[in-house]
Parts: C-alpha cells; structure tokens; sequence
C-alpha cells in the first residue's frame, strides 16, 4: 500500500467501522440468529413432529404438540419392528473400539516417529501422512476381498479395523506433534534412572497426552459414526447394523409412514444431540486446536 | 531425537503401520492394480491391460455416464466453493470479532447439523421439501415465494443443486471451524496495532486477517474437494444407486458403486470397479498434488 493511503485512512470516519462498532453488533446478533434458526429448524421441525399423531404431522406441521396430537406410535413402530437398540449398541462398540485403537497405535507410531532417529523414519512418515489426504473407500474392492478372505464379512471387527486404518493417519500426525511438546526432561529423568522405553511410553507419555484425545476423537469417531459406506458394503446383516445404516435401510422399508420415519430419525439424533449437549465444549476445543496446529 | 534398538521401535511402529497397511494402503495398490484385470464368469483374472480404462472413457454407454457423474460432481463441487466455504467464512469472522455476546453458544448451535449423520440430514430435507408434506412450500409462502416451490428433488434440472444445498447447509460447520481456529491464532497485538491506527474492521478482514488465513483457505478448498469427489451417502441415501431421475444427480461415487455392485439389468464387476476408482484416484491425486504444489511454491516465494 502507497503511504498516501495510510494517511488518508484516519481521515476517513469509515461508514464499515460505525456498523462494525458495538451497536453494529446488532447486525451481527442477526446474522447469526438468522443463520442459527436456518440450522436448527429442520432439526426441531423432525423432533416435534416425530411425537404427533399422523393427522397433525400434516394439518399442522409447525404447531408444538399438543394433549390431543400428542403420540408416540411412530417411535412403538421403530421399537418394536426393528432392533433399534441393537444398532445403537453396535454404533457404539464399533466407534468406541476403533477410538481406543486409535489412540492407542497411533500413539505409539507418533512416539516412535517424533521420538527415535532411525533409517526410513521420514519415509515412514510420509507412508502414514498420505492416508491423510486419500480417502480409504476407494480401496474398497480390495477391502472386501480381504475382508470375505479374512472370513470378517458381517462382522463389528471388519468395520473396527478399517476405521482404525482410516482413523490412523491423522492421529499419527497429531499424537507425534504433541509428544514433541512434551518436555524432554521428563523423559531423560526417567532414562537416568534406568527406566526402559516402554515404561516411558506406557506411564510418562501415554498418560500425558489425555488432552489431544479429545481431538483425536473427534476427527475419527464422527466419521466412523457417521458412515454409511463400510457398514452397507462390508457388514449390512441384521446383527451387525449400525445406527445409521439401520436408519437407512428402515426408512428404505417404511417410507410412506410418516410416523416411523420421522420417529426413527429422532432416535438417531437424539443421542448424537445429547452427547453433543454434554460435551460440545471440548469438541469444539479439540476441533479447533488440532485445526490451528 | 534418540537412537533406540530396531526391535524397539519396530515394537512401537508395528500396530498402526500392519493395520493401515492391511486395510488402507495395499488395498489402494491392489485396487490400481485390478483396473488392468478383468475377470471371467468363473472367476478367473486376466490381465487386460488399459481395456477398462478404454471401456469407461471411449465406449458409449460407459462414457457418457462416468462423464455425466464427473461433470456433476464438479458442479457439486463449485457450489461448495461458490457457497459453503464462503458463508463459513462469514459466520467465522463473526463469530471471532471482539466483545461479541454469545459466541460460544451460536457456534455451538451452527456447527451442530454437521455433527449428525448425512444420511439423516438427507432424509430430513427431504421430508422438509417434500411436496406431500408441503411443509416447504408452507414456509415459503410465509415470504411470499409460494409459487416458486416445485418437487426439486424429482425434477431432472434441480436435483443435483438442491442435494448440492443440502450439504452445503450441513458441511458449514467444516470450514467455519477450521477458519475460525485460524482467525484466533492471529496475534491480537497485529490487530490492535491496525486498530489504534484507525483501519476499519472491513480493512482489517480484507487486509490483515485474510491474507494470515490463506494457508486455512488453501486447506478448506482441498478437504472439501477430497470430500466432495468421495462423496456418495447424501446420494444413495436419498435418491438410490440409480442418483435419479435420470442419472441427474449422479457422482463418482454412486456411479463407482453401481460399477462394482452392478444395478438392474447390468452385472457388477470388481475390476470395473477398480478401474472407477483408479480414475478418481487419479481425479483426487491431481487435487492434491495441485494444492500441495501451490503450497510449496508460495513458501518458497514467502521465503526469499
């Protein structure tokens, strides 16, 4: 910029600067009230009808319900013509397993990684990054050859290890980085007295790094969630189900009953809603601080 | 860094590198490798060659289709450009200015679409614009646009923008974090320093905090292009395999699984499917390759 335009600025009571300033936080109040009410009402439209008789969904799909509307029939239906619970369990242990894997591999390859000088290590870690960047599914005919090989089709355990390999790269990346900031003299103290490598990992570093979890897991247990690939492809019987493969094929069935469908997908939010209710702090901590890295 | 035994840290590294090698990174090899396979009735694999590739990209019926979900997947793709990552970048900026109430709690509530599941964010959308429901056309009748409302995901020439909408409206949350992380790690003296010589907000946004958010805008635009040309729950949850009426909405990724699951009359093929996916990997490669390209070449030039 030409030092005739740095001068020039004070001069210049920019109109930006007024609406910008504390009353113009009004502008900004309703912007994002606006934008808030755009995410939030499909969401709430689906909750408060899911909990209405048939009649009232349609003549009055925006009114609260009421003694008369009130009903729960949809979600009887989804109770009791599919194995909703079972889904939920199935979600859980499949995120749940993976994270733990995750977290635990991908600290151990991160210690290694950040930790030791060895021929490959760069190497190595450019193998692990481009798992980062391509995603896992366009492997998929191989994954379910091995996977029908492995005899693991229709299993929790095929969806566990993919995700884990889908969840690994990125964990490596953030676990090595943040086992580089941990101080080195609590390692060397712990060299000095004749403490072993593994000791080190397993009770100096492995408990130190609890605060990236959180970000750990939010970038591999949301996906993992969230996926309809996997669990259609490599595990899609009724005993292997995930919520969000369950709700799919259910709705798939059931698409002109209103009551079911929309039952079935409050059930599916409802969970995710109370979770996200309970610990959006530190997902929204974990997500930016492994974003600003 | 230490030096440590082999053993030791081959210990460390075997877990994660076996599992990722098993079930990520051969299957990939594997998979360029049977795009030059086919595979006989019986079972049996031969080598081919480019046939597959031939098939897919010169053979009428085959390529009108993989071109048909290629162009569309580019048009999903400029509209996540043209309108997710902007209005990210908006809500971001806001989001971040100083002294603002409640920040806290609109993030929250903004970001929480793009925690749900695509698959039910489909189906809700698309009970909101079904015409049976007539809910969509209720709300916007309230603005006085009730003529305008027409059955968008059944028509051949609205299909693919209004599934584009959908996911723009529940991926918002992505680029919002990501440039808002981005937005906090500016250095506040930087700011102050603008501010106490008088440049207005709008001169510090464009002048100041942009120019230190490149880097993130340069990340945003290839997650979501890795995102958009891998995409395929929003597609098949809510209009099928088939990504109707007419193959209007279909992307590479629908399109990649018909190939390899087969549909209808056509037969699936795993060596077609992995020569489907060979091409966009090849698609997604040259993304990033480009991004990291440019990356490396602006720091360098940063540099000197």
């Amino acid at each position: 910029m030409s030092s005739s335009s740095i001068t020039s600025l004070p001069l210049r009571p920019s109109l930006v600067q007024r609406s910008f300033g504390p009353a113009g936080h009004i502008w900004v109040h309703l912007v994002l009230c606006l934008y808030a009410v755009i995410a939030l009402f499909p969401i709430a439209l689906i909750l408060i009808n899911s909990v209405k008789t048939r009649e009232a969904i349609f003549d009055n799909p925006m009114a609260l319900p009421t003694a008369d509307s009130f009903s729960l029939i949809g979600f009887h239906k989804v109770l009791s013509n599919t194995n909703f619970l079972l889904y939920f369990s199935n979600s859980l242990v499949v995120t749940l397993a993976s994270l733990v894997l995750i977290v635990l591999f991908g600290a151990m390859a991160g210690w290694a990684l950040s930790e030791y000088k060895f021929r490959g290590n760069r190497v190595m870690t450019l193998f692990m990054a481009i798992g980062i960047m391509i995603p896992i599914r366009l492997g998929t005919v191989s994954i379910l050859q091995l996977v029908v090989a492995l005899d693991l089709i229709n299993t929790r355990t095929a969806l566990i290890l993919v995700y884990t390999a889908q969840g690994l790269p990125l964990a490596v990346m953030i676990l090595s980085e943040f086992i580089r900031q941990i101080p080195t003299e609590l390692k060397d103290a712990a060299r000095c007295d004749g403490v072993g490598e593994f000791r080190i990992f397993f009770q100096v570093i492995l408990p130190l790094i609890r605060p990236a979890i959180a970000t750990v897991a939010v970038f591999t247990m949301i996906p993992a969630w969230n996926d309809l690939w996997f669990p259609l492809i490599l595990a899609p019987g009724e005993q292997t189900r995930t919520v969000t493969l369950g709700v799919q094929q259910f709705i798939g069935q059931y698409a002109t009953d209103w009551n079911s469908v929309l039952a079935a997908l409050s059930l599916a939010v409802i969970p995710v809603l109370i979770l996200y209710m309970l610990f959006s702090r530190q997902l929204i901590r974990g997500l930016t601080s492994g974003a600003v890295k | 860094m230490k030096t440590a035994r082999f053993w030791q840290i081959a210990v460390f590294l075997a877990p994660a590198v076996l599992i990722y090698s098993l079930f990520s990174a051969l299957p990939l090899l594997d998979t360029l490798r049977l795009g030059f396979y086919s595979i006989s009735d019986a079972g049996v694999h031969s080598f081919v060659g480019l046939d597959n590739y031939r098939t897919i990209l010169f053979d009428s019926d085959w390529s009108q289709a993989f071109w048909n979900a290629m162009l569309n997947n580019l048009k999903f793709f400029c509209m996540h450009m043209a309108l997710q990552n902007p209005i990210g970048l908006l809500l971001a900026t806001l989001f971040s200015l100083k002294g603002l109430r409640g920040a806290r709690t609109y993030r929250t509530l903004i970001f929480l679409p793009t925690l749900l599941s695509v698959v039910i964010i489909g189906f809700i959308w698309q009970l909101i614009i079904s015409p049976l429901w007539g809910v969509g056309e209720k709300l916007m009748g309230l603005v006085g646009l009730g003529n305008y409302f027409a059955p968008w995901l059944g028509q051949e020439s609205t299909a693919l923008v209004t599934l584009s909408l959908i996911s723009v409206w529940q991926y918002v949350g992505i680029p919002m974090m990501l440039i808002y992380a981005a937005l906090l790690a500016v250095p506040d003296e930087i700011l102050e320093a603008a501010h106490a010589e008088g440049a207005s907000a709008m001169r510090i946004f464009w002048q100041i905090k942009l120019p230190l958010i490149w880097p993130t805008l340069g990340l945003v635009t290839i997650l979501t292009f890795v995102a958009n040309f891998n995409a395929f729950d929003l597609i098949y949850s809510v209009k099928g395999a088939l990504a109707g009426p007419n193959y209007s909405s279909d992307l590479l990724g629908t399109f990649f699984y018909r190939t390899f699951f087969g549909y209808q009359a056509q037969i699936g093929s795993p060596t077609m499917g992995a020569a489907v996916a060979t091409l966009m990997f090849l698609v997604i490669l040259a993304g990033v390759g480009g991004y990291f390209y440019l990356v490396q070449r602006k720091l360098t030039r940063y540099a000197l």
